[in-house]
């Protein structure tokens, strides 16, 4: 076990280190710097000045190894557009994003899973025909229709969640929390729900067809030939294996979720990561472009090994394998 | 009159079919096992055996359906008031690999039917399961208990697998293929602990199989299926030493056996014409490609893989799959390569055929160096080796005609002028592997795992190899239909110098086959002789043991005299 997190350590530092060369690149090369913080009527010589106290003088693998350095210190630059540290401005915008993510993938699993059971044991029942009927609207719908027609709905039309923000935060050891005061838990309804459906109806196909799977296999229908309930055969013994590919998928997507949810954090003004950086993409705000960079590299990173260390844990026998 | 362990009285079973006249799988089908009692039902796939075993256990695929008939476990009716299934009737599969589940212990997985049946507590559970892993004979059986299948051998499955069925105390245990994908020294084990099962607990076993050998070695009786109906009934020693039924002996003849070679395998059923016409044509055709000469067709020298496991981190593991192995093969020469899973014989097989790259060592294909350093495979030897694989139902293109299929290889090599004589060569190679013309126009779905057998051999003869490799050819086929793509090679090799290199497990049709045999073990020959020498006075120990492990339908006749035939 050791030797595998190890070796998959190896990898992931491999990995970041890739990352942050192109978050340096972009850093360095898109752009240029000196331009970009220098005076409009700066002659040549405050130019090359600012450039060597920049240390851009020196050589690109010196240069690259001070980026990383910083990065280490959590030294992020500073933002071209409000001049404050990028990191201080993640800091402020990943509780929200998180707890939309946290509330999004709650509802996903806690429907999802049992309607893909639902559809694999009753595939001919009412239900199961239209929330299968229905899942393909919600894959083929897109983020951006959703939450306009739930705003619709249920802001403009009904009047009864609001349409932006994330409503009254509370500060818990520092993290500002909307899931404390009712205007935020109201806030939090319809952009968890845009955010959801698609991973909804992806952990329903997925739990479906894996379910479906596992009860024409051999060992279910061993466990009947042995007469055990039907009950303890599909929830206990198939139901166990189906989910085994639900924890890969379920990790990407909060992965993509937290990274990518700059949609539904626009359409509901969401004070989150995406906003962030959708401001920054048309403010050429190139620091915080490459330290979201950084950010959304070390989030797939840490998922990607947080899903393979669950893994071993559940499935006996990767942890054969891995010891 | 003791009470019969299972009593079968006149079963139908039924599959309805839309726009048609249903289907009868089983038709007036009795038999009775008294407690203790072997009794196997032996046909070809399609005849219903299976699904009478699957009636007792109420597993019948949809849309079939017990249209007639009484089945009762131990004097009692099958279902919730009578006998039941787990408690009083144990099952055992084919395949150990795939009966358990993987994400459970074997305790859990070996206590679960006793919890549910028995009512017992998870103590006394534990207590029973270990008695049965003794039982069984699976060594250390309390640290087995916490472990998962994948961390025992397929011997242990299947022993795990049967404990599980006995956990209740069944009266009746029901075995579909019991040994079919085990090698044969497992075989025997996991045969003889049934037999002892059955003599020490009374339990009445009924054995679906398709092996002869193995009817004669365990069964007490034996029931003979022919489309749905029993065609004969009796004591195994009378059964497979003299037949009544015509059916019957026929299925026999076609057993291959392994005490002597015949020149060909009877088959069922008169072979026609046309499919004569066609060999001769081929075989003539044949003629003008023969090569001639005193050097070895395929000389393989001192033949290495290792196949490397491991990562960044840590010294890789290293398997040697095949090691030092060295042999040839002249024109129109069949060497045949036995041996246990895993013991190399496919690795060799494929790095011959190219499809493996050799750690070490080279082979030569009429003289060119086609495996080993600095090797290039001319297009000439993509010719005149052509491979024959063993899943009918994976080595063909779904997408493609049957008859678009056979000519690929025939244009590709130029062996024929047109495309008119492409197609008139495949449509003899159709007829000759014994399909009808019409099958060029149909897809690979449309054809049974011995019809599509069958077009891959015809596909393989296409652009006249002479070499042909066979890996394990016929070992998803019916005796029947092995019978008829044997002789079919047989005449090949007598009428157009065909070699081959045959992969099996199957010794007796090694025997029937080959004329040299090597015998691998992990990884080397460790006897390689002339397939008589071989069979009648085998020198290696492990040859010897491999030999006298293969069940054998000759042995009904000893049997049949009340004597013992079985050495573990």
């Amino acid at each position: 076990m050791l030797k595998a997190l190890t070796s998959r350590l190896t990898q992931a530092v491999l990995v970041m280190l890739v990352v942050t060369a192109c978050a340096f690149l972009m850093f360095r090369y898109v752009g240029d710097p000196v331009r970009v913080l220098s005076r409009e009527d700066a002659t040549q010589e405050e130019k090359a000045e600012l450039a060597r106290a920049l240390g851009l003088d020196r050589p690109v693998l010196v240069q690259y190894g001070g980026f990383v350095a910083r990065v280490l210190r959590g030294d992020l630059g500073v933002s071209f557009r409000n001049q404050r540290p990028v990191a201080t401005l993640l800091a402020e915008r990943l509780p929200a994003t998180l707890e939309l993510v946290f509330a999004a993938t709650v509802l996903a699993l806690s429907l999802g899973i049992p309607l893909g059971v639902l559809c694999a044991l009753k595939p001919d029942s009412v239900l199961a025909r239209a929330v299968q009927a229905l899942s393909l609207v919600g894959v083929s719908t897109p983020t951006f229709v959703t939450g306009i027609v739930l705003i619709l709905v249920f802001s403009v039309g009904l009047g009864l969640l609001p349409s932006f923000g994330r409503g009254q935060t509370v500060d818990v050891f520092g993290w500002p929390t909307g899931l404390l005061t009712a205007s935020g838990w109201r806030s939090l309804v319809l952009p968890s729900v845009t955010l959801a459906l698609y991973q909804l109806t992806l952990i329903m196909r997925l739990v479906r067809s894996e379910m479906i799977d596992a009860l024409s296999s051999d060992y279910v229908r061993y466990a009947r030939a042995r007469g055990l309930p039907e009950r303890y055969i599909n929830f206990r013994l198939a139901l166990r294996n189906a989910l085994m590919p639900v924890i890969t998928v379920t990790g990407l997507q909060i992965g993509s979720l937290i990274a990518f949810a700059i949609v539904t954090e626009t359409v509901f003004q969401w004070p989150g990561m995406g906003l962030l950086f959708i401001q920054a993409v048309s403010f050429a705000d190139i620091p915080v472009m490459a330290a979201y960079l950084l950010f959304v590299g070390l989030l797939f990173v840490a998922i990607n090994m947080l899903v393979d260390v669950i893994y071993a844990l559940v499935d006996p026998r990767l942890r054969a394998s891995a010891r | 009159m003791t009470t019969p362990a299972l009593a079968i009285d006149n079963l139908r079973i039924v599959y309805p079919r839309e726009d048609e006249e249903p289907f009868v799988a089983v038709d007036g089908v009795s038999l009775s096992i008294a407690p203790g009692e072997i009794h196997a039902v032996v046909g070809e796939s399609g005849a219903g055996k299976s699904t009478v075993a699957n009636a007792i256990i109420g597993l019948i695929d949809k849309p079939g359906f017990v249209d007639r008939g009484a089945i009762s476990v131990g004097g009692r009716p099958l279902g919730s008031e009578g006998a039941r299934l787990g408690r009083d009737i144990g099952v055992i599969f084919q395949d150990p690999m795939t009966s358990l589940n993987p994400l459970f212990t074997i305790e859990s997985q070996l206590g679960e039917a006793m919890r549910f049946h028995l009512g017992v507590t998870g103590r006394q559970a534990r207590a029973r399961s270990l008695e049965l892993m003794r039982a069984v004979g699976i060594p250390e059986p309390e640290r087995r208990l916490s472990a998962y299948p994948h961390q025992l051998s397929g011997g242990q499955r299947q022993r795990v697998v049967i404990a599980a069925a006995l956990s209740c105390d069944p009266k009746l245990l029901i075995a579909d293929e019991p040994t079919t994908a085990l090698d044969v020294s497992i075989q025997a084990q996991i045969l003889k602990l049934i037999r002892d099962l059955a003599d020490q607990r009374g339990l009445g076993v009924l054995l679906v199989t398709h092996n002869m050998g193995v009817v004669a070695e365990i069964a007490d009786s034996v029931t003979v299926m022919y489309r749905g109906a029993a065609v004969e009934q009796g004591p195994v020693g009378r059964v497979l030493t003299a037949p009544q039924a015509a059916y019957s002996q026929q299925l026999l003849a076609a057993v291959p056996r392994i005490s002597e070679k015949l020149r060909r395998f009877a088959v069922l059923s008169q072979e026609d014409e046309q499919a004569g016409a066609a060999r001769r044509r081929i075989a003539a055709d044949y003629g003008a490609g023969r090569r001639g000469g005193q050097a070895p067709l395929l000389e393989v020298r001192d033949l290495v893989v290792e196949f490397r496991s491991g990562g960044l981190l840590g010294p890789p593991r290293v398997f040697r799959a095949v090691d030092q192995v060295s042999f040839s093969i002249a024109e129109g020469e069949v060497l045949g390569l036995v041996g246990e899973s895993g013991c190399g014989k496919t690795t060799t097989a494929n790095v011959v055929a190219g499809l493996v790259r050799p750690t070490a060592g080279e082979a030569r294909l009429a003289g060119a160096l086609v495996a080993g350093k600095g090797a290039r495979r001319p297009d000439e030897a993509g010719r005149i080796l052509q491979m024959v694989f063993q899943d009918p139902y994976s080595s063909l293109n779904p997408r493609l005609r049957v008859g678009r299929m056979i000519a690929e290889p025939i244009l590709h090599h130029a062996v024929a002028a047109s495309r008119e004589d492409a197609a008139a060569q495949t449509q003899a190679l159709l007829e000759a592997v014994g399909l009808s013309r019409e099958s060029a126009q149909r897809y690979a779905f449309a054809f049974s795992g011995g019809q599509r057998q069958r077009i891959s051999i015809a596909r393989a003869l296409g652009p006249r190899p002479q070499l042909l490799i066979c890996d394990e050819p016929t070992s998803s086929l019916d005796v029947s239909v092995q019978a008829q793509i044997l002789n079919l090679l047989k005449d090949l090799k007598d009428q157009t110098g065909l070699a081959m290199l045959f992969v099996s497990h199957d010794l007796a049709v090694i025997r029937q086959m080959c004329d040299r045999v090597a015998v691998m073990q992990a990884g080397r020959i460790v006897e390689l002789a002339d397939a008589d020498r071989l069979f009648e006075a085998p020198r290696h120990d492990y040859t010897r043991n491999l030999s006298d492990l293969i069940p054998r339908v000759e042995n009904a006749r000893a049997r049949a005299e009340g004597r013992s035939t079985w050495q573990t």
